[in-house]
Order: structure tokens, then C-alpha cells, then sequence
């Protein structure tokens, strides 16, 4: 394929974000203390990944252990909590920050043209709270650990468990102020400080993405953060909120949990149909089809999404009458995301297609969530779901969703804006080989376990049948290509921030406002305060990217 | 006929064919749809890839058509897949009337089964083959779940004084099968399992009496109960003691102070011994202590057992609460909150 260079070779500009003097300069103080959204950015992806790490590691010893019927690793008392504090790590610290916290943070004040966030200090207190949280559960992992499932289903969590279920609870609790101020900061910022032409149908569908999930990050999280507190005082203090001994109910905490928590998810998979969103037009360097369509449906999945809550119930002995209400709800939120689909697949359509790293990513993501999204109509269906509920199936479903698609989208919008973040390129053979090698590794680990769920092997089971091991041996052999998958990019993102290539501007190039900044961007993100007068992913009317304005085999012009 | 690899559990209830069917059912859109995509995917990816490196592509913006078209179809296939998983699920929840009731209690981390007859087991389940059987599930300390993998069905087991779930199946096939706690609940979670033992019908009545020899009656036992408990110094069976006659009440309308009607089924019984004061019947004074901590698991059972059992017992008309127009002759059904 062609590679010759579109623009000729660039230098780093002279001041950025990541150089300037301002304050006290590059001092790790200037770091802590900073307001600048983008430096908190990365404040976030360091300690994100730190938690991915921690999760990684979780996972690693889920799948050691489940290579023999009998365990081969640990105890079952371990065993339970490996697979909670999984989960706990992964979900709570890892996916519901990792792209609105890292990239939505970096990105959303400059895609909107603006200076920074409309509360800069209050970013830097999500990101200190964040911090606090992860303290709290990290001395809950560290002295007794937690083996109460992430669901903490009471009274399990309030009364039976003996590990160290009170500073994990208080720790999400503290956590869950991170999303809420996170949320606010992005919605008064979408309101108020977009540039001058910057409408609402001009947004990026990014934007649209991170408003839809900051929607819900207000609405939802207050509810878990309570809900978990609860739980938290019926251990400390015996009250009987859940505890059916004193009168209480066990299936109100599920209702609760639920009522955040499946929203939650929502908050993992829409910023990453935002990445999805952006790198597909620019990577077929054409419009994307069907603009609002997908703008609405993003919101569409964020309002349905908190309706259907009771899904996760339907073997509770819940009234049948609430079972068909959530199945058919269930049901509906499931149109919004075939729209987003079907949409993603119809822009690529005459396109001018390149295999740049992102787009094999976003790609994998339209692979990967789609087949996530199917599975999630078989547990939508009421007399399917008597069976798979509780199973492997429900496992391999949302690792399709959470980690098929949040976490590849979240990893194809680290290469598409790595170039903007630091501004270097990375080696785009050996990423388009780790994209691959990610693809198939996920779909060898968590394939299998939906013939492990259908034969009916349930979830959280630190032993099994021996008839259910040659799947289990296959998922682990599939995990560890995934860690591989998972290494490299880490490696060689790391490796490019010194030795990587000088991207420029807009290395690949795309039509959003923060391409038209410097790479890395200044610290007040643009040098004059940009003013918008072209239509999103418009690549024909805009020669300032200097692009042949015709059809996908339209002669080059003057192309040095 | 099951490979090396199987792709699904045995058949071995009145549901497993059903749920069976609705899966391939779903399963043939779901490819059908995740082939399409993955098949254009694929095509527009050689086929439009970039030949020159400034080439743009083709700028369509939409089609309200083509996004008519797939919110359209999608949405009937959805709509579908509900209404037939609506009627697969409505059958599980409404269970016929002529079933033989089992007790299934969990704790951590282990079930112990009541056969009619009083007969315990443990971790094991004996049942006849072509019967309806109804599981009338309680739990002794966090959620559990019942769930036989070969009969396509699962359900809660939910601790409380108001709760017991029930679940119903037809074994369809003898033979030996797992059953599985689905519902995480502590150390030995994966433990908690068993078989079911489908038997004919012949071989289960003679094993149940074979081996009933260390079952004690629950009827019985509960009717001990009854006096030990001092049920029976309130409870009088004529209608004029300080409690209402529990005569003929199983599968009764109850009339409550405050107007409303209460079924009473097993979880109204258990609810009532437990935490009496939750529901009081009408002209009565809430005088009764609850029992909730003071029996056993296996002794409310029996108790409850014995309070059925007396649904033949003439119903006394003076001063009882029980409305004069008893329910169907049969057992509640078991669609309950």
C-alpha cells in the first residue's frame, strides 16, 4: 500500500501542554496541582492503567485456575476473590473511567473549540476523589481482600461474607462522586462553551457520545453509591435495609444495584461508539452515514437504558407481569445500537478506506460488539434466559461488550488521538499486528464460554464438571494471545513518546477541530479561538486538508 | 445423541425442546445479521481501500429509507423473539395444579431435598418420570439458585419470612443429571451441586417406599409440632379460639383487617407462622408471637405441610376469617408476588 507521506516531515512545536512553564513548570507538583484538562487527561490514564494492570492480573489467575476441573491454582476461598476484585477493579476503576476520564477529558474541550473544561478545579478534585476510592479498595483488596461477587447481592455482602466488604463499598461510594462530577463538568461544558459556528448538529458524534453518558453517570450513580453505602451500614451497624432476618429485602438491593448498574454499562460502551463514530469517517474519509441517527440513538440507549433494569431478574421469581415489561423494554434499547451498526457499516460504503492502526481497531470494535449486542436478544428473551441466566453465556456477553467493545474502543481511540496527545506517531505494522492478534485472542477466550453457558456451566464456579474442560483450556490458551494482544500496544505506545515519529498536526487527516491545533496542543489548546464553518467529517469542502475533492479514485494532484 | 463436543445439555424436561427451539431460533437471526455485517465489512474493506493517498471518499450523508428499513425489520424480529419468549416464560410461571410438591432448602453449601412422603435427601433429587412436579424453594442464609441445566430451568432461592419461590417441570427422559447452584453465594459456591435422578414412575414409588423407612411423615411431624408449639391452644379447630380455624384454609381467599384478600399458598402460611403481624386476618387481634428464629427450616415445612393437610378438614363458619367462597379445588397456583 501507499505510504508516501501526505505532508512533509514536522517538528514539535516549540511550547505545549506537556512543556509549557506555567505555574511551577514541569515539576511533579505543576502535575498534581495542574487544572489544565488535558494534563489531567493523562493524570487519569496513568492511574487507569494501573488498575487495568491490577484487573489483568486478576484475569490471568482466573484463567491459570479454571485449566483443571478441580482448580489448579488457588483455594476456593481465593478463588472468589480473584474473580470479584476483577471486576471490581475492571469495572469501577478501569472501564467506567478509562475513556471518558482519559480521552473524553483530552478531547472534549478542544473538539467543542474551547479553553478547557467549563470547572477545571473541579476536574482536578474528580480525579483526586478517584484516587481516593482506589485507595479505599485497594486496602480492601489488600487486608482480606473481597469475595462478594462486584454485585455484592445482599445479604451475602451484609451479613455472610468475612472479607473486607466495608472499605471496598466505601471506596466505590467515594469513586462514584469522580463520575458524577466528571458528568456534570462534560454537560455544562457541552452547553456553554462551544466555539462560535460549533452547533449542536455540528458536534462530533464523540461529543454526542460523552453527553449521552454523562446523562447518565448524574442520574445513575448517585443511586449505586447510595445502595452500596446501605449495604455498607447493615454490616457495620445491623440495620436491616436488606437483611430478611430484620424485616428486610434482599431482592430491593438488586433492584437498586441493578438501576445504576446496567446503565453503567451504558456509560462503558457509548463513549466508545463516540470513538467508533470518529474513526470510521475519517478512516473512509467521507461523512458519516446517517449523522443523526446515530446522535439520537446515543441518547436514545442512555434514556431506555435506565428501564431496564430488571432484566437481571427474571429467575428472582419477580411477577411475570414485570418480566414481559423489562424483555419487551430490553428489547427496544437493542434498536438504537443496530442503528449505530448499521450505519458505522453503510459509511464505508465508496469510501476511500485506509488500514491505518485505528481503523483496524474500530473495525474489531464493530466485530466484537455486534456479536456482544446479538447475545445480549438471547438474554433479553424470557424463556431463553430461565436457562443462560446466572451461566457462562452471561460471562461471554458482556466481556463481548465491556471488553470486545468498550476496551477495543477505548484502545483504537488511544492510536487514533495518541498522534494528538503526544505528538508522535507509533510503528503502524507492528499496531495493526497487535489489533489482529487482539481480535483473535478475545474471540478464542470468550467464545467458547457461550457453548460453556448454553451446556449450563454457571458462572463464579471455582471448580467444574470435568466434561466442561476442554472449553476451559481453549478460553485460557485464548487469554493468553489476548495478554499479548493487550502488551504490545502498551510497549509500543510507550516506546513512541520518545522515539516515535513527529505526527504533526493532522497525520491521517481528519476533519474535527482538535486536528487543527498543534500536536501535542497548546495549553490553552488553540492559539485564536477557532470559529466552525464546515459540516462534521465534511472532506470535500475543506481544502485546507489538502485531499483530492473527487470520488475515491480521483487523480492525485500535486502530491510530493 | 451426544458427540464429544455437545453443544447442548441433554433434553430431559417439557421445556428443554422449547427453549431448545427459541435458541436455534435466535441464533439463526443473530448469524444472519452478524454475517451480513461481517460480510460487507469485509467486501468495502478491500474493495473501496485506498489506491492514492489524497483520495476522498464519496460523500453520502444518509438515507431515511435505508434507516427506515433497519428500525423497521429489526425491530419485528425483536418483537418476535419476545412474544415467543413471553410464552415459553408464562408457561414456567404458571404452574398446573396437579403437580407432586417437593421441598428444596439451600444453605451454604448444600441442598436438602423433602420428598411428599417425608423423606430427606441430600444434594440428591429423586423424581418420576411424566409428573408434574413443582419445587417449592426456600433458603436458609444468602440467595441461592436451582438450576438443571437438562431441564432448561432455574429459579432463586431467596432468603426471607415471606419468600418461598417454586419452579415446576415435566422430566421427559430417565436418567441421572446435574443440578447446579447458579446464584453465587460463598466459599463453596461450585460445590453446591447435585443429581437428579429421573426415574419411571413404578421404580420411583418403590424407592420412595424402600427407602422411607427413615422418613418421618411431615404431616405428622407438623401436627407434633402444633401442640408443642401451643398452635393449637389459639388455633381451634371449631373457629372459636383467639386465632382463626386453620381448617380448610390451603388454597382459601383470606379476608385481612383492612379489606384485601391474601391466597393462601405456602408462602402466605410461612409468612404468617414467621412474621404473623405482616398480615392479620380480619376480626382478629395480632396477638400471635412470631416464630421467626424459633423453628427450623425442616420445622416449618412440616408445620406448613400440616396446616395443608388440613384443607379437608370441614371449615367452620362462625368467626372465621376465611371468606366463605374457598378458591378452586385444587392447589393455589403459584403466580405470586
Amino acid at each position: 500500500m501507499s505510504t508516501a507521506p501526505l505532508v512533509p516531515e514536522h517538528e514539535l512545536p516549540d511550547t505545549h501542554y506537556l512543556n509549557a512553564t506555567y505555574g511551577s513548570g514541569r515539576s511533579i507538583r505543576a502535575w498534581l496541582l495542574t487544572t489544565d484538562h488535558k494534563r489531567i487527561a493523562l493524570l487519569y490514564l496513568a492511574s487507569v492503567t494501573v488498575f487495568f494492570f491490577i484487573g489483568g492480573i486478576f484475569a490471568t489467575m482466573i484463567r491459570i485456575h479454571l485449566l483443571t476441573p478441580g482448580g489448579a491454582l488457588v483455594s476456593p476461598e481465593t478463588y472468589n476473590k480473584l474473580f470479584t476484585m476483577h471486576g471490581v477493579a475492571m469495572i469501577f476503576f478501569f472501564l467506567i473511567p478509562s475513556i471518558p476520564a482519559i480521552l473524553g477529558n483530552f478531547l472534549i474541550p478542544i473538539m467543542i473549540g474551547a479553553k478547557d473544561l467549563a470547572f477545571p478545579k473541579i476536574n482536578l478534585l474528580s480525579w483526586y476523589i478517584y484516587l481516593i476510592g482506589g485507595c479505599f479498595v485497594l486496602y480492601s483488596f489488600g487486608t482480606g481482600g473481597l469475595d462478594t461477587g462486584w454485585t455484592f447481592y445482599t445479604p451475602l455482602s451484609s451479613i455472610y461474607s468475612n472479607s473486607a466488604v466495608t472499605p471496598a463499598v466505601i471506596g466505590i461510594f467515594i469513586n462514584g462522586f469522580s463520575s458524577i462530577l466528571t458528568g456534570l463538568n462534560f454537560i455544562v461544558t457541552i452547553h456553554t462553551m462551544r466555539a462560535p459556528g460549533m452547533t449542536w448538529f455540528r458536534l462530533p458524534l464523540f461529543v454526542w457520545a460523552h453527553y449521552a453518558t454523562s446523562l447518565v453517570m448524574i442520574l445513575g450513580t448517585p443511586v449505586v453509591a447510595i445502595t452500596l453505602l446501605l449495604a455498607g451500614l447493615e454490616r457495620m451497624f445491623h440495620l436491616g435495609f436488606f437483611n430478611p432476618s430484620m424485616g428486610g429485602d434482599p431482592i430491593l438491593f438488586q433492584h437498586l444495584f441493578w438501576f445504576y448498574s446496567h446503565p453503567a454499562v451504558y456509560i462503558m460502551i457509548l463513549p466508545a461508539m463516540g470513538v467508533v463514530s470518529e474513526i470510521i469517517p475519517t478512516f473512509a474519509r467521507k461523512p458519516i452515514f446517517g449523522y443523526s441517527f446515530i446522535a439520537a440513538s446515543s441518547i436514545a440507549i442512555a434514556v431506555i437504558g435506565f428501564f431496564v433494569w430488571a432484566h437481571h431478574m427474571f429467575v428472582t421469581g419477580e411477577s411475570t407481569y414485570s418480566a414481559l415489561a423489562f424483555s419487551f423494554l430490553s428489547y427496544l434499547v437493542a434498536i438504537p445500537s443496530a442503528i449505530k451498526v448499521f450505519n458505522w457499516t453503510a459509511t464505508l460504503y465508496k469510501g476511500s478506506i485506509s488500514w491505518d492502526p485505528p481503523m483496524i481497531y474500530a473495525l474489531g470494535f464493530i466485530g466484537l460488539f455486534t456479536i456482544g449486542g446479538l447475545t445480549g436478544l438471547f438474554l433479553a428473551c424470557l424463556g431463553l434466559d430461565i436457562h443462560v441466566h446466572d451461566t457462562y453465556f452471561v460471562v461471554a456477553h458482556f466481556h463481548y461488550i465491556m471488553v470486545g467493545g468498550a476496551v477495543m474502543g477505548y484502545v483504537g481511540g488511544l492510536h487514533f488521538w495518541w498522534p494528538k496527545i503526544t505528538g508522535r506517531l507509533y510503528p503502524k505494522a507492528l499496531s495493526r499486528f497487535a489489533a489482529i492478534v487482539l481480535f483473535i485472542g478475545f474471540n478464542l477466550t470468550f467464545f467458547p464460554q457461550f457453548i460453556l453457558g448454553y451446556l449450563g456451566m454457571p458462572r463464579r464456579y471455582h471448580s467444574y464438571p470435568p466434561e466442561f474442560q476442554v472449553l476451559n483450556v481453549l478460553s485460557t490458551a485464548g487469554a493468553s494471545i489476548l495478554a499479548v494482544g493487550y502488551l504490545l500496544p502498551m510497549f509500543y505506545l510507550f516506546w513512541s513518546m520518545r522515539y516515535g515519529k513527529v505526527a504533526g498536526p493532522n497525520p491521517w487527516p481528519a476533519t474535527g477541530l482538535e486536528w487543527k491545533t498543534d500536536s501535542p496542543p497548546p495549553t490553552e489548546n488553540f492559539h485564536v479561538t477557532p470559529v466552525v464553518d464546515w459540516e462534521p467529517y465534511d472532506y470535500r469542502n475543506r481544502p485546507d486538508l489538502g485531499l483530492a475533492a473527487g470520488g475515491p479514485l480521483a487523480p492525485a494532484h500535486g502530491d510530493d | 445423541m451426544q458427540s464429544q463436543l455437545p453443544l447442548y445439555p441433554p433434553e430431559a424436561s417439557n421445556f428443554a425442546p422449547h427453549v431448545d427451539a427459541l435458541m436455534i431460533f435466535i441464533t439463526s437471526v443473530c448469524v444472519f445479521f452478524a454475517a451480513g455485517i461481517t460480510i460487507a465489512i469485509i467486501y468495502f474493506f478491500f474493495k473501496y481501500h485506498r489506491k492514492q493517498v489524497d483520495a476522498i471518499g464519496v460523500p453520502i450523508h444518509g438515507d431515511p429509507r435505508l434507516e427506515a428499513a433497519w428500525i423497521i425489520i429489526p425491530s419485528i424480529l425483536a418483537l418476535a423473539m419476545f412474544a415467543w419468549g413471553a410464552v415459553v416464560y408464562v408457561d414456567y410461571r404458571h404452574t398446573p395444579s396437579d403437580t407432586l410438591d417437593i421441598y428444596v432448602i439451600g444453605k451454604q453449601w448444600m441442598w436438602k431435598v423433602q420428598q411428599p412422603n417425608g423423606l430427606k435427601e441430600i444434594n440428591e433429587l429423586h423424581v418420576p418420570v411424566g409428573r408434574n412436579i413443582r419445587l417449592i424453594l426456600a433458603s436458609e442464609d444468602v440467595i441461592h439458585d436451582f438450576f438443571v441445566p437438562a431441564f432448561r430451568v432455574k429459579m432463586d432461592v431467596i432468603p426471607g419470612y415471606n419468600r418461598y419461590n417454586t419452579m415446576w417441570f415435566r422430566p421427559t427422559k430417565a436418567g441421572r443429571y446435574h443440578f447446579f447452584c447458579s446464584q453465587y453465594c460463598g466459599t463453596n459456591h461450585a460445590l453446591m451441586g447435585g443429581w437428579v435422578t429421573v426415574m419411571e414412575p413404578t421404580e420411583y414409588a418403590a424407592w420412595l417406599s424402600g427407602s422411607g423407612a427413615g422418613g418421618a411423615n411431615p404431616v405428622a411431624v407438623g401436627e407434633k409440632l402444633f401442640a408443642e408449639k401451643a398452635c393449637i391452644t389459639c388455633h381451634l379447630a371449631n373457629g372459636t379460639g383467639r386465632a382463626p380455624s386453620l381448617n380448610g384454609l390451603y388454597g382459601a381467599q383470606v379476608l385481612l383487617a383492612g379489606g384485601a384478600t391474601v391466597t393462601a399458598d405456602e408462602a402466605y402460611i410461612r409468612e404468617s407462622i414467621l412474621q404473623p403481624n405482616a398480615k392479620i386476618v380480619a376480626r382478629y387481634e395480632p396477638l400471635m408471637p412470631p416464630y421467626q428464629g424459633q423453628l427450623t427450616e425442616e420445622q416449618d415445612i412440616a408445620l406448613t405441610e400440616y396446616i395443608k393437610s388440613l384443607r379437608s378438614q370441614p371449615v367452620p363458619v362462625k368467626g372465621s376469617g376465611i371468606a366463605p367462597v374457598r378458591g378452586d379445588e385444587t392447589a393455589p397456583a403459584t403466580e405470586k408476588r
